[in-house]
C-alpha cells in the first residue's frame, strides 16, 4: 500500500518534468492554432514543411552552420578541459609541493566567486588582445582548467584509486605522465566521462558568454542563432518555426546525454559532487 | 624553523606537483584573481565607453544606493532568491528520499528528474518556457480544463516572477541527485536500530536522515543561492525584466548598465555589491550551521 502511494506520487512528478518536454516536441509539427488550442502533445497531423522552414532559418545561413560553429568552440573545449583538470587533479592529489594548502584554498575561491564578476574585466580584456569575435575567448580558459569544479571532482576520484598502483606502476618504469595516463586514467573513467559530458552540455547551453564575445552572425553558435529566431520572427506568428528550431537546438544535448547516461550518473552519483 | 618535508616517491622533485597544477594557477591569476581586481578598480571610475575615465572613488556607490531602479533590482532578486532557493531544496530532497526506498524502476525516473536540469539552462527550453504561460499557452490550457480562470502571466507584475521561480524548480534534478548520493552514504543499521527502538518514519528522518546529510544540505544551499542571485538568462529571454520591473533582477541591470549604456564603471560597482550580497549571504549561512554544529555536539 506504501509502496502503492509513492509510486503515484513519483509517477506523477515525473509526469509533471516531461510533459512540457514532449509538449514541446509535439508542437514543432502543429500549426500555429492548433499549439495554443490544445493540451494534448501528439499533433492532429505531421508537418515536416516546419521543420525544412526551421532549419533554413531566416538569416543567409543553415541551422547546419550553426552547428558547425558549435562544434568548432565545443570539441577543442572538451579536449581542453579534460587534459588540464586531469593534470591539475593529478598533482593535488598524489604529490607534495611548496604552498600546496594556499593553492587547494584558491581552488574553493575559484568555485565560489560569481560569474558576474567576472564577465565584464574578461570582455574589456578580450577587447584589448583584440580577440574579440573569434573562439578563442570562449575556448582558451579550458586550457587553463578554469573549471574548479572538475579539478574537484576528479581529486576525489584520484583519492579512491589506491597509491600502491603508482608504486607498482614506477618499478615496472613508468614516468610521472605514463602512470596518470597508462595506470591512473582506466580506474577514473567514468569521472572523465562527466567532466566531458558536462563541459559539453554547459558549453550548448552557454548564452552569456558568446552574447558578449561573438558579434557576427556569421560566427554564432546554436544558443545565439536561437535568439535571433525569436527576434526576427517576432512574438505574434511563426510560433510553431521557433519551436521546430528549439527541438533541433535540442538535439545534440539529448544525444550525448542518452549515450553517456550509464557512465555520466555513475561519475556523479560515485562521490564526485557529494559533499 | 624546521623544514618542511615534501613526501613524493623516490626520484620525483618537489616541483614535479607544482609543474603539473600551473595551468590552473595561471588560470586562477589571469581568469579569477586579475578580473576580480580589475573590477574593483573600473568601480571606482567614471569609465565608459566614449571619453575620458577618471578616478571618482566611491561615487559609483553613492548614485547606486541613490538610486530607485537600483534598490528595486535588488528587492526582485532577493524576493526571488528566498522563494526559489528554499522551495528546491525542499522539492529535491523529498523527491531523493521517495526515490531512496528501494522501488523498482529507480534508473527512469532518476533520469526523468535529471534530464531537465541539464536541458533547462538551454536557450531551447528558456524559448519553451515563454510559450508555456502564454495567455493561450498550455499552463492556461491546463488551468482551463480543471475549471480555474486563466493567469495573465506576463501582465501581472506578482505573477511574472513565479514564470522565472517556476523554471528553475522544474530543474530541480541536480540538487536531488547530489541529495540521492549523499541518502545512500548513510549506513542502514542507524534505520535499523531507530526501527527497533520504535522510532517512526517521520522521527528517523528528522533524527537520522537530516543530521547525516548536513553538510550536503549546506553545499546545495550555497551552490543554490550563489547561482540564484546571479540570475540572468530566464529573465533576459522569457520577460525582459517586465511587466514593470518585476522580473528586473540585478544582473540583468548590470548587463544593461554594461552593454546598452555603456557605463562600465558603474556596472562593475553593481557587480561588486552583488558579489558583496553573495559572499555575506555564504558567510551568514555558514555562520548559523556552524553554530548548529556545535550546538548539536
Amino acid at each position: 500500500m506504501k509502496k502503492l502511494s509513492v509510486y503515484l506520487i513519483i509517477t506523477a512528478v515525473a509526469a509533471v518534468m516531461l510533459y512540457p518536454l514532449l509538449w514541446l516536441l509535439g508542437a514543432s509539427f502543429k500549426s500555429n492554432s492548433e499549439i495554443f488550442s490544445s493540451v494534448w502533445f501528439i499533433p492532429d497531423s505531421i508537418d515536416l514543411s516546419i521543420w525544412k522552414n526551421a532549419w533554413e532559418t531566416a538569416t543567409p545561413y543553415t541551422m547546419g552552420h550553426y552547428f558547425i560553429n558549435t562544434f568548432m568552440i565545443i570539441i577543442p573545449k572538451t579536449v581542453f578541459a579534460v587534459i588540464s583538470s586531469l593534470l591539475a587533479a593529478y598533482g593535488f592529489a598524489r604529490f607534495n609541493f611548496p604552498l600546496k594548502r594556499l593553492f587547494s584554498s584558491l581552488l574553493l575561491i575559484g568555485m565560489l566567486m560569481p560569474a558576474i564578476v567576472k564577465i565584464m574585466p574578461m570582455f574589456l580584456f578580450w577587447r584589448d588582445t583584440g580577440l574579440l569575435d573569434t573562439y578563442i575567448p570562449l575556448v582558451f580558459p579550458a586550457l587553463l582548467a578554469e573549471e574548479g569544479m572538475f579539478v574537484f571532482i576528479l581529486i576525489r576520484f584520484f583519492n579512491s584509486v589506491p597509491r600502491e598502483f603508482d608504486e607498482a606502476a614506477r618499478i615496472d618504469g613508468c614516468g610521472t605522465m605514463r602512470t596518470l595516463f597508462l595506470v591512473l586514467l582506466p580506474c577514473i573513467k567514468p569521472a572523465v566521462t562527466s567532466i566531458a559530458v558536462f563541459t559539453f552540455l554547459w558549453t550548448m547551453n552557454d548564452f552569456l558568454n558568446p552574447l558578449i564575445i561573438i558579434q557576427s552572425v556569421k560566427k554564432y553558435p546554436l544558443s545565439l542563432a536561437l535568439r535571433l529566431s525569436v527576434d526576427s520572427t517576432g512574438q505574434s506568428y511563426e510560433q510553431c518555426k521557433i519551436i521546430a528550431v528549439s527541438v533541433i537546438g535540442l538535439i545534440p544535448s539529448i544525444t550525448v546525454f542518452a549515450l553517456a547516461q550509464k557512465k555520466f550518473v555513475k561519475g556523479i552519483t560515485a562521490g564526485g559532487l557529494s559533499g | 624553523m624546521k623544514k618542511r618535508q615534501y613526501k613524493n616517491p623516490t626520484g620525483v622533485s618537489k616541483y614535479t606537483g607544482l609543474l603539473l597544477i600551473s595551468p590552473f594557477i595561471a588560470g586562477f591569476l589571469l581568469f579569477t584573481l586579475y578580473p576580480f581586481i580589475c573590477s574593483f578598480i573600473l568601480g571606482m571610475t567614471n569609465s565608459r565607453t566614449v571619453g575620458q575615465t577618471e578616478f571618482i572613488g566611491f561615487e559609483n556607490y553613492k548614485t547606486m544606493f541613490g538610486s530607485s531602479s537600483f534598490r528595486r533590482a535588488l528587492e526582485v532578486t532577493l524576493k526571488y532568491a528566498i522563494i526559489l532557493v528554499p522551495l528546491k531544496l525542499i522539492v529535491s530532497l523529498m523527491t531523493a528520499v521517495l526515490l531512496n526506498l528501494e522501488i523498482k524502476g529507480i534508473g527512469f525516473f532518476r533520469t526523468a528528474f535529471y534530464i531537465p536540469s541539464i536541458l533547462g539552462a538551454n536557450l531551447a527550453v528558456v524559448i519553451m518556457w515563454q510559450y508555456l504561460f502564454t495567455a493561450k499557452g498550455l499552463i492556461n490550457q491546463f488551468l482551463e480544463l480543471f475549471g480555474a480562470s486563466p493567469i495573465s502571466w506576463y501582465g501581472d507584475p506578482d505573477a511574472a516572477l513565479y514564470i522565472i521561480i517556476l523554471l528553475r524548480l522544474w530543474e530541480f534534478g541536480s540538487t536531488m541527485i547530489i541529495f540521492l548520493a549523499a541518502l545512500r552514504d548513510i549506513p542502514r543499521e542507524l534505520y535499523d536500530a531507530a526501527k527497533v527502538d520504535g522510532c517512526s518514519c517521520t522521527r528517523s528522518f528528522f533524527s537520522i536522515t537530516l543530521p547525516q546529510i548536513k553538510g550536503v544540505i549546506f553545499i546545495n544551499l550555497i551552490l543554490q543561492t550563489i547561482s540564484a542571485l546571479q540570475e540572468f538568462n530566464a529573465p533576459y529571454m522569457i520577460t525582459s525584466g517586465g511587466p514593470l520591473k518585476s522580473t528586473y533582477t540585478v544582473g540583468m541591470l548590470i548587463y544593461d548598465e554594461m552593454f546598452k549604456y555603456g557605463e562600465i564603471g558603474y556596472a562593475n560597482a553593481v557587480s561588486w555589491v552583488l558579489f558583496t550580497v553573495i559572499a555575506l549571504a555564504v558567510g551568514i549561512m555558514y555562520l548559523v550551521t556552524g553554530r548548529t554544529e556545535r550546538e548539536t555536539t
